[in-house]
């Protein structure tokens, strides 16, 4: 039978049938088909817990992230899980004791650690280093930039998938730890400084030895260069990636490669030269795009700029004492000092203010990676999340360094 | 006015005779510095005088305390140089603002380096001008340190870098225990995580900062470890004991 009015509907005696019985309970199931008020998974955004335990985050940094499928929104990093209170230790100790702990802070450049303590403390003092300690030093901290980088681009390279360079640069870092070793007995934390100077008069050889390596180092960072500065997968990894502008990078306090790749040249050894290193010619190496690819750059030059350094000092090492008169019992007078050095990673302070008592009455350290993991939020934003792996490599951060 | 200018200068006898004395002469401050200053416990700090503030550059003796700053009277000096003393700052930049704020200012040099020790209440305004008009771009640090025995008890510190100048300069306040200081993270964002660490070890809160809270130390812990009442081996023992399940972290 047709329904006049509505043909398309089948009718029984002109009255709509029954729906059946399983289709009707259906219809009054708990199963909502409609569309629900709030979706049932929110795909708009994801927070992802990155850290503290992640290979990719160089020791115990933990990170926050707040995901748009794979772009990352923002992030928060959670910092502290190495806090060992070095600046509450500084309090409690000498001086000469607490010499040893700022080894602690940046491991991977203890020596620049060491450098900048000891100097701090000698300008709270008034005293300077002799020529001869002097230049010691100068070899030994730019040894350590260059240990210190080849550690950064080995696990950098690492990070992002390169394998290979971990191998290399770790077997010609040995090279330099060699030297430390024979110097100061240690290889990591290796205390090579006293306030004043130097404890140890140069090795035996140690000129020979740190001219050998003068002479192996430039094929090997060639090599590295050869693996990585025109690979399709590093560049691809690399351009463009984590970019921060000069003026975003001062108003964020960023120091070291990290500024000078933005294109900013400044570096403490030229712009309030310490040590002797107004005696040395060297360049500042900048970048133009602040990308990871020009600070990967910035870095490769820094290295053979440290040769060079290197080399002019290991030739001109003068004769003379190693230590000034230093008392004993170190007291400096009352008053407060702020001392830095451009360590491998950037800008390293110390700022100590002294009660005229054998201890500091406050030791604070002002650490570049600290200050430049900052940076991180501002450089991932609207980025990938394997990138954030990248920007994070290319800061160089030292976890024990950022905690303090 | 009169406690706003104390800085960390020994207590009464200090030369004068000696202001250039800072680059040269290496070993003889320091090493006149250990017999002849007077040696105070390592907590308390060199301040017996402490609310009476003697004004830092003349470092006279501490029976006027009246002496307002911008002063640069010399006192009689003393007979030995027990160390290098802070001395009036003068350059183009410090004596426009010692006009402009008078006694709420003052302009020290100590071994080279330059410092503005500046009244609280100055505090948003003065760093401003800093980054505004004398291109002072870059916030190196910020830090404080505690001074329990004194009104004001914190001194704060920030370190400021030029570097269109090459310069560095510090600028130093006072502030009492409780009392808040106004942000700058507006002037400069690395402040961010710096004023964080300063409340975190000093309990020192910056009011408009962004995200005020804990950034070394986790979140529910009790105490300012960096505050000088704070000892070495003290910690948290209810927090240890919570969160780590062990009675003590030691």
């Amino acid at each position: 039978m047709i329904d006049s009015k509505t043909p398309d509907r089948k009718t029984i005696d002109g009255k709509t049938p029954e729906l059946p019985n399983a289709v009707s309970s259906l219809a009054t199931s708990n199963l909502d088909l409609e569309a629900p008020e709030k979706p049932y998974l929110d795909s708009n955004e994801l927070v992802l817990n990155m850290g503290p335990q992640h290979p990719a985050t160089h020791g115990v940094l933990r990170v926050i992230l707040k995901l748009d499928g794979e772009k990352v929104m923002g992030t928060e990093c959670v910092i502290g899980y190495l806090h060992r209170g070095v600046e509450k230790i500084a309090e409690n100790r000498t001086y000469t004791m607490f010499n040893p702990y700022v080894d602690r802070m940046d491991y991977c450049a203890a020596v620049s650690n060491g450098l900048g303590y000891c100097e701090a403390v000698e300008k709270l003092l008034n005293v300077e280093a002799p020529p001869r300690a002097q230049y010691i030093r100068v070899i030994l901290t730019e040894l350590q930039r260059l240990a210190s980088h080849q550690l950064w681009l080995g696990t950098h390279a690492l990070d992002i998938g390169a394998m290979t360079p971990l191998f290399y640069t770790f077997r010609d870092r040995e090279e330099i730890l060699k030297i430390f070793e024979k110097y100061c007995g240690a290889r990591l934390t290796t205390h090579a400084f006293r306030i004043g100077g130097c404890q140890y008069e140069i090795y035996p050889g140690f000129e020979k030895d740190v001219k050998n390596f003068l002479a192996f180092a430039p094929p090997k960072i060639d090599e590295y260069e050869a693996l990585l500065t025109g690979n399709r997968i590093w560049l691809e990894r690399t351009k463009n990636v984590g970019v921060i502008s000069a003026k975003d990078a001062i108003a964020l306090g960023v120091t070291g490669p990290v500024l000078r790749a933005s294109g900013v040249k400044w570096d403490i050894r030229k712009a309030v030269p310490y040590e002797n290193y107004s005696k040395f010619d060297f360049e500042i190496p900048v970048g133009a795009n602040g990308d990871t690819y020009d600070r990967y750059l910035v870095r490769m030059e820094e290295m053979r700029q440290s040769l060079r350094i290197i080399e002019q000092a290991v030739n001109g090492i003068p004769e003379g004492p190693i230590m000034a008169k230093v008392p004993k019992l170190i007291k400096p007078a009352p008053g407060e000092i702020y001392h830095s050095i451009e360590a491998p990673k950037g800008e390293l302070g110390y700022f100590i203010v002294s009660d005229g008592s054998t201890q500091p009455y406050r030791l604070r350290v002002r650490p570049p990676s600290f200050v430049n993991l900052q940076a991180l939020d501002c450089m991932v934003r609207g980025a990938l999340v394997a990138d954030v792996v990248a920007v994070i490599g290319t800061f160089d951060i030292v976890l024990g360094e950022v905690d303090r | 006015m009169a406690e706003e200018v104390k800085t960390p200068t020994p207590p009464p006898p200090e030369g004068e005779n000696k202001p250039t004395a800072d680059k040269a002469v290496p070993a003889a401050p320091s090493s006149a510095a250990a017999p002849t200053t007077p040696a105070p416990k390592p907590e308390a700090p060199a301040k017996p005088a402490a609310p009476a503030a003697a004004p830092p550059k003349p470092a006279a003796t501490p029976a006027k305390p009246a002496t307002p700053a911008a002063a640069p009277a010399k006192p009689a000096a003393p007979a030995k140089p027990a160390g290098p003393v802070p001395t009036p700052w003068s350059s183009p930049m410090a004596d426009k603002y010692k006009r402009q704020y008078g006694s709420g200012l003052e302009a020290q040099t100590y071994l080279g380096q330059n410092y503005f020790t500046v009244d609280r209440s100055l505090i948003p305004d003065f760093l401003k001008l800093l980054r505004d008009e004398e291109q002072f771009d870059y916030c190196v640090d910020l830090t404080a340190a505690h001074y329990p025995k004194r009104e004001k008890q914190f001194d704060v510190f920030w370190i400021l870098y030029s570097h269109p100048r090459n310069e560095r300069i510090r600028v130093k306040t006072q502030i009492a225990d409780g009392e808040s200081l106004p942000s700058s993270f507006s002037i400069w964002p690395t402040t961010d995580w710096l004023e964080r660490e300063v409340f975190d070890m000093f309990g020192i809160k910056f009011t408009g900062h962004p995200d005020l809270k804990r950034i070394l130390l986790p979140d529910g812990w009790k105490g300012h470890p960096l505050r000088k009442d704070y000892d070495i081996l003290l910690q948290d023992k209810e927090w240890v004991h919570i969160n780590l399940g062990i009675e003590s972290g030691q």
